[in-house]
């Protein structure tokens, strides 16, 4: 092979190139060239069809000042604040629970992990039903006796957010849970054995040993747990279709609806690239960390 | 793993590890006790789902929805399936379930075909360049669907197949495109090099084998993609949502037009059916799949 005649560049590895195809088209066309085309145009008054027409940061002042984008960023916020920090906190308590060598751990992750296999469609409906304020919950505490129990998130404007997160997190936990196992089982067990000579209680060695060593998957678990969130949109559509008024309205819904409802296409593109930012400032320092920190190590 | 420790601990010799606690010390009432009440929470809503659905409407209204059904009715089931009303029309949930189906088997075939003949290229056939389009499709796969679905409404409008169910399957496709030729990719690469090399020597080319010992090899990976897709896709509603016409609507889509439309009285009953028809693909998957579920889900997890 070395001493064969340098052949036509593009030649080498013909059939491998052209297999690669599909994937070249959508890594160029739709990953980047799309999402330049979206910002691109997030700068131009385009309303019902996009054009080139140039009007600086407009689109997006106006964004700022619509008080649904604001709650829709409030919601987000709340509602991303709330699925952090409960996904990993149950996530990890239910996956250190698994791994106390337990009898049925098959069942028990069975159990907890099938939400994540139904649609956010089927949760938000589910949900719904069960936080229906005349036969749900409240409902049921009241006909126990405490009549003026209330319990009635979704037509509740202030903590409509939170009867979100509720469905939310019932969908996704297990799969955090599934994640931080894979991680708890990754640490070495000597580790657990040095511990208990030393007589260090369980909950320290988890709080001060077995945590930091977890936390390459705990900074997975986080990607994977902010990906979700900046999506969520099917869960509020289902369960409360943003209202009651526009109380749960979130980002990805007023980019759907300002595009393919109130032809507002500009609007929709200046909202969809302040998503993009909020994704790029949770997803560069990770790059950094990851793929800076291995390049390092070689 | 989680079968080891069972045999081991059924059959009572355990070399290693703590020494065998009675079965009812606080530590494992504890343990079990918290366990089973989060199971219970867990379970709750599908059981809820299930019981409500085979109630009559006059017995919602007067009981309680954690209550068993004391009359057990299946009418809800066939009304779901082919009367309910969607705002359009009252054919029921039976269109959304063909519909789904008709958009299901090509976008999970082609994008399986095709993501892992990128991540047999990947692995095996490095060019240049190739781990820079990679990278940034796994970029990609972060960046918010919101970002890219109205350039790809105006793709999709030049070919002629925008609200096509082919404009559907294109989507899914793309999108499937990043985690699957990432799963591929790390298979193949775990693969032994030597069978590659071994192949190179007896002539056979790229597609050769591909077909005759790649294919052949990873029928588990495909189990797991095939799992991973038919879940994606049969949940999808936000794509279906845009890129289908109400007759080409997939079933989540469907689904949530009868529940949440405001017409006529509500028939709670009849919604849990729906809900009920509609979870149900996803979910035999899952509990037939076991394992392999969860080595889908967590094959985004690890990065390769």
């Amino acid at each position: 092979m070395a001493g064969a005649k340098q052949p036509v560049r593009i030649l080498r590895n013909l059939n491998a190139k052209i297999a690669a195809l599909p994937m070249i088209a959508t890594a160029l066309v739709i990953f980047v060239g799309c999402t330049v085309w979206t910002i691109v145009h997030s700068f131009t008054k385009s309303r019902l069809l996009p054009k080139l027409e140039f009007v600086g940061f407009d689109q997006y002042e106006r964004l700022w000042s619509t008080r649904r984008w604001l709650i829709s960023i409030e919601n987000l916020a709340y509602y991303g604040i709330g699925s952090l920090v409960f996904s990993l906190t149950i996530g990890f308590l239910l996956a250190a629970l698994l791994d106390q060598k337990i009898r049925f751990e098959n069942t028990f992750r069975t159990i907890i992990l099938y939400p994540f296999a139904l649609s956010f469609i089927v949760t938000g409906l589910v949900w719904q039903w069960i936080l229906n304020p005349e036969f749900g919950i409240q409902h049921i505490v009241r006909s126990l006796g405490f009549e003026s129990f209330v319990f009635d998130p979704l037509y509740t404007p202030d903590i409509v957010i939170f009867g979100v997160l509720i469905a939310g997190l019932w969908q996704g936990t297990g799969f955090i849970m599934v994640i931080m196992l894979s991680g708890l089982r990754g640490i070495d067990g000597e580790i657990w054995k040095a511990a208990r000579i030393d007589g260090i209680p369980k909950w320290k060695t988890y709080l001060f040993i077995v945590i930091p060593m977890m936390r390459p998957t705990f900074v997975t678990a986080l990607v994977l747990i902010s990906a979700g969130i900046i999506k969520v949109y099917d869960l509020v559509v289902a369960q409360t279709n943003g209202g009651p008024g526009i109380a749960s309205e979130v980002p990805a819904k007023y980019v759907y609806d300002a595009m393919f409802r109130s032809q507002n296409l500009g609007q929709g593109f200046a909202a969809s690239t302040m998503m993009l930012l909020s994704v790029l400032v949770v997803l560069i320092p990770w790059a950094y960390l990851e793929f800076g920190g291995r390049k390092n190590g070689k | 793993m989680a079968n080891n420790a069972k045999t081991i601990s059924a059959s009572g010799v355990e070399p290693r590890g703590p020494k065998p606690r009675p079965m009812l010390s606080p530590r494992n009432i504890m343990i079990y006790g918290t366990l089973f009440i989060v199971a219970i929470y867990y379970a709750l809503p599908l059981y809820v789902m299930v019981v409500t659905s085979l109630k009559g409407m006059p017995e919602i209204r007067l009981g309680n929805i954690f209550a068993p059904p004391v009359e057990v009715t299946f009418e809800p089931w066939v009304k779901a399936w082919a009367e309910a009303c969607t705002g359009l029309n009252c054919n029921g949930l039976s269109q959304g379930f063909w519909n789904s189906v008709k958009i299901l088997i090509p976008s999970a075939a082609l994008s399986i075909l095709i993501a892992s003949i990128n991540g047999y290229a990947l692995a095996n056939w490095k060019f240049k360049g190739s781990e820079v389009f990679f990278t940034i499709l796994i970029f990609g796969a972060f960046v918010p669907y919101q970002v890219i679905i109205y350039p790809i409404v105006i793709i999709l409008r030049e070919l002629n197949l925008f609200g096509k169910l082919g404009g559907l399957v294109m989507v899914h496709v793309i999108f499937g495109m990043p985690i699957l030729t990432l799963l591929f990719r790390n298979y193949f690469t775990s693969l032994p090099e030597e069978l590659f090399k071994a192949a190179r020597v007896d002539g056979a080319g790229f597609w050769g084998i591909y077909f005759r010992i790649m294919l052949p090899m990873s029928l588990p990976i495909f189990v797991v993609a095939l799992i991973l897709q038919v879940t994606g896709i049969w949940n999808d509603f936000l794509f279906g949502v845009i890129y289908t016409k109400p007759d080409n609507y997939p079933m989540t889509v469907q689904l949530n037009n009868i529940v949440n439309s405001v017409q006529g009285v509500k028939e709670y009953n009849v919604n849990m059916a729906a809900t009920m028809l509609t979870g149900i693909v996803p979910l035999i998957i899952y509990f037939a799949s076991g394992k392999l579920f969860v080595r889908g889900i967590a094959a985004g997890a690890v990065k390769g």
